[in-house]
């Protein structure tokens, strides 16, 4: 995967991250971002120059316990309100583009 | 004459209970200064007037019926991003025009079951990330103390629509400084409550570890007020803290005397504009005078925030984003196979800042990066919420900047993000240790643009910055400014 990459980590291929994104770009925005984006990771860089030798990650603020709700039934949302948002709506399901041929 | 827009929601609330004004003239008032106003500031998405209205006439009825509680028929602006049933919530977003909320945010629900009137939804950067509200792409709003400059963002229409005096106050959120920020460039208060103090449910999330709801207000007790009525545990969001809730409001002292406030040396550094300092420091003195005690704190990892902040939020936000899809709602552009569908209609539907923190933020996260950005970053993160553990250690809050700037014009951030993102450097900290603060009026700039005082405080240490606050404010009258305003 890595050798997808650029090997500088101050610079990104673009094109390869907005894919793995699903996003897609003009050439313009390609251009741009890429000037930009470099910029910014240049910027980030600055944190390798911190000594993070032994400290734990914080993935969140607080202490964080799993917690289970009871297995019990409920009603949650609005079926009609909910689908009258959907793009595209048969039988009360999503619609979506053929995904098997 | 519309009047009762101008008042607080503390004292709107002694109005209401001795009967000399009912929500519905108050609703009518803020209606007519909206109509006047708006059209200029540009801080409203949408206001159903109607809807607002038979709000109003429902809270008048409970009053009649005396199951009126303190704040019942008061209005509140909410920003556009926090789900109110039946209305938008367009996250400042194309690709989420058209959207109704099926269902209220547990802040929302909270706020209507106090009585409060949901009066319309305001402006904000798109899905909150940027500090001015030119990411919106629905409309730019303006800074009502100068309409050539940005009202601070991502909640710049809350702080606008509440400065101009056409919301009594509003609902806003923070991140990495989008309720203190745009609060601080409008003259407003705005408080950023601890992690886990108010429910997520029905925020749209962003960057789901750092991002917190929070009210923009006029005064410091209104501050407390909506604190107070949507604060607490919500078994539909597992962060949401089971701590009990406090009445803030009416524990405010507005004691000064004994408490020891920090200034971090590391927050008064080149960069910040003199006026900004100056106002600052007169602030801290007056802390002084009041009684407080001045300590040097030190937040060595200060410098380190921003590109911490830029890592951690852009990969939150590109697995939170990944559900506009095109699929359940929101935007659809039509694409050959399901691929083609998310990618064309992610095209059309997000904005540049949005594609762009996208990106960064799946780079960051992708393998052979992961370890070098999104890893280390975190850990950078452990070693600034230590510096603010030592640093509350030695003091009972911090005394700081908000920005290092005031509101600077619009189109001055345009194609330099890096620029715009290096301004959100005194108030990433707070999100990124997860710990309270709140932004105070002190004083104004030689050019009429408010500067802000930040009060920061440790996890659940609420009450005390809203005491310090109210002591300051008390003692000065910044808070009662008004911007004029030629609707």
């Amino acid at each position: 995967m890595s050798s997808s990459f650029n090997e500088s980590a101050e610079h990104m291929d673009v094109e390869y991250v907005a894919q793995l994104a699903r996003l897609h770009l003009t050439p313009e925005e390609r251009t741009l971002y890429q000037r930009q984006l470099d910029q910014i990771l240049g910027y980030v860089d600055e944190l390798k120059a911190v000594d993070v030798e032994g400290v734990e990650p914080m993935a969140h603020p607080m202490p964080r316990t799993n917690v289970l709700r009871r297995d019990e039934c409920g009603t949650r949302g609005d079926r009609e309100a909910v689908l009258a948002n959907a793009p595209s709506v048969r039988h009360h399901q999503f619609v979506v583009p053929k995904i098997v041929e | 004459m519309s009047v009762l827009n101008e008042k607080t929601v503390e004292e709107l609330s002694v109005l209401l209970e001795s009967g000399a004004c009912t929500s519905q003239e108050i609703v009518r008032d803020v209606l007519a200064e909206k109509n006047r106003i708006d059209p200029v500031i540009r801080a409203y998405v949408e206001l159903d007037e109607e809807d607002a209205l038979a709000q109003a006439v429902e809270a008048d009825a409970a009053r009649a019926r005396g199951t009126a509680g303190p704040l019942t028929g008061i209005p509140v602006a909410i920003k556009d991003l926090l789900n109110v049933r039946g209305q938008s919530c367009t996250c400042g977003s194309k690709i989420l025009q058209g959207y109704r909320s099926p269902y209220d945010a547990t802040a929302v629900a909270r706020l209507r079951s106090a009585g409060m009137v949901m009066a319309g939804r305001v402006n904000m950067d798109e899905f909150a990330m940027g500090s001015s509200t030119e990411n919106s792409a629905l409309q730019t709003t303006r800074n009502p103390w100068n309409t050539a400059c940005v009202p601070g963002g991502s909640s710049g229409g809350s702080a606008s629509a509440v400065a101009a005096r056409m919301a009594v106050a509003s609902i806003g959120s923070d991140t990495g400084g989008s309720v203190r920020q745009p609060a601080s460039f409008c003259g407003c208060v705005g408080l950023k409550p601890t992690y886990g103090r108010i429910s997520r449910y029905g925020l749209t999330a962003y960057a789901s570890s750092l991002d917190q709801i929070g009210p923009i207000t006029r005064t410091v007790k209104d501050a407390a007020l909506l604190l107070g009525a949507m604060a607490g545990h919500d078994p539909m969001d597992s962060t949401s803290s089971p701590l009990d809730v406090p009445d803030y409001a009416a524990s405010l002292t507005g004691e000064m005397k004994g408490l020891k406030l920090g200034v971090p040396k590391e927050y008064f550094v080149e960069g910040i504009e003199p006026e900004v300092d100056a106002c600052v420091r007169k602030a801290i003195a007056q802390c002084e005078s009041l009684g407080a005690e001045i300590v040097e704190v030190s937040l060595p990892n200060t410098r380190y925030a921003t590109a911490t902040y830029y890592i951690l939020a852009t990969a939150e936000a590109s697995t939170n984003l990944a559900r506009y899809d095109g699929v359940r709602y929101g935007l659809r552009v039509e694409g050959a196979d399901p691929i083609a569908l998310y990618m064309n209609t992610r095209a059309a539907g997000f904005g540049s800042e949005v594609k762009r923190r996208i990106i960064l933020g799946t780079y960051v996260l992708s393998s052979g990066y992961y370890d070098a950005y999104y890893l280390r970053a975190q850990k950078v993160r452990t070693l600034i919420a230590r510096d603010f553990s030592e640093a509350f250690a030695r003091c009972d809050a911090i005394v700081c900047p908000v920005s290092p700037t005031a509101a600077y014009p619009l189109g001055s951030c345009a194609d330099d993000p890096l620029k715009m993102y290096l301004g959100d450097i005194f108030t990433v900290t707070a999100n990124l240790a997860g710990i309270c603060g709140l932004s105070v009026p002190c004083g104004f700039t030689s050019g009429g643009l408010p500067v802000g005082l930040q009060i920061l405080g440790a996890p659940f240490a609420e009450q005390k910055i809203l005491d310090i606050g109210y002591a300051y404010e008390q003692s000065t009258a910044w808070h009662t400014e008004k911007p004029a305003i030629q609707g």
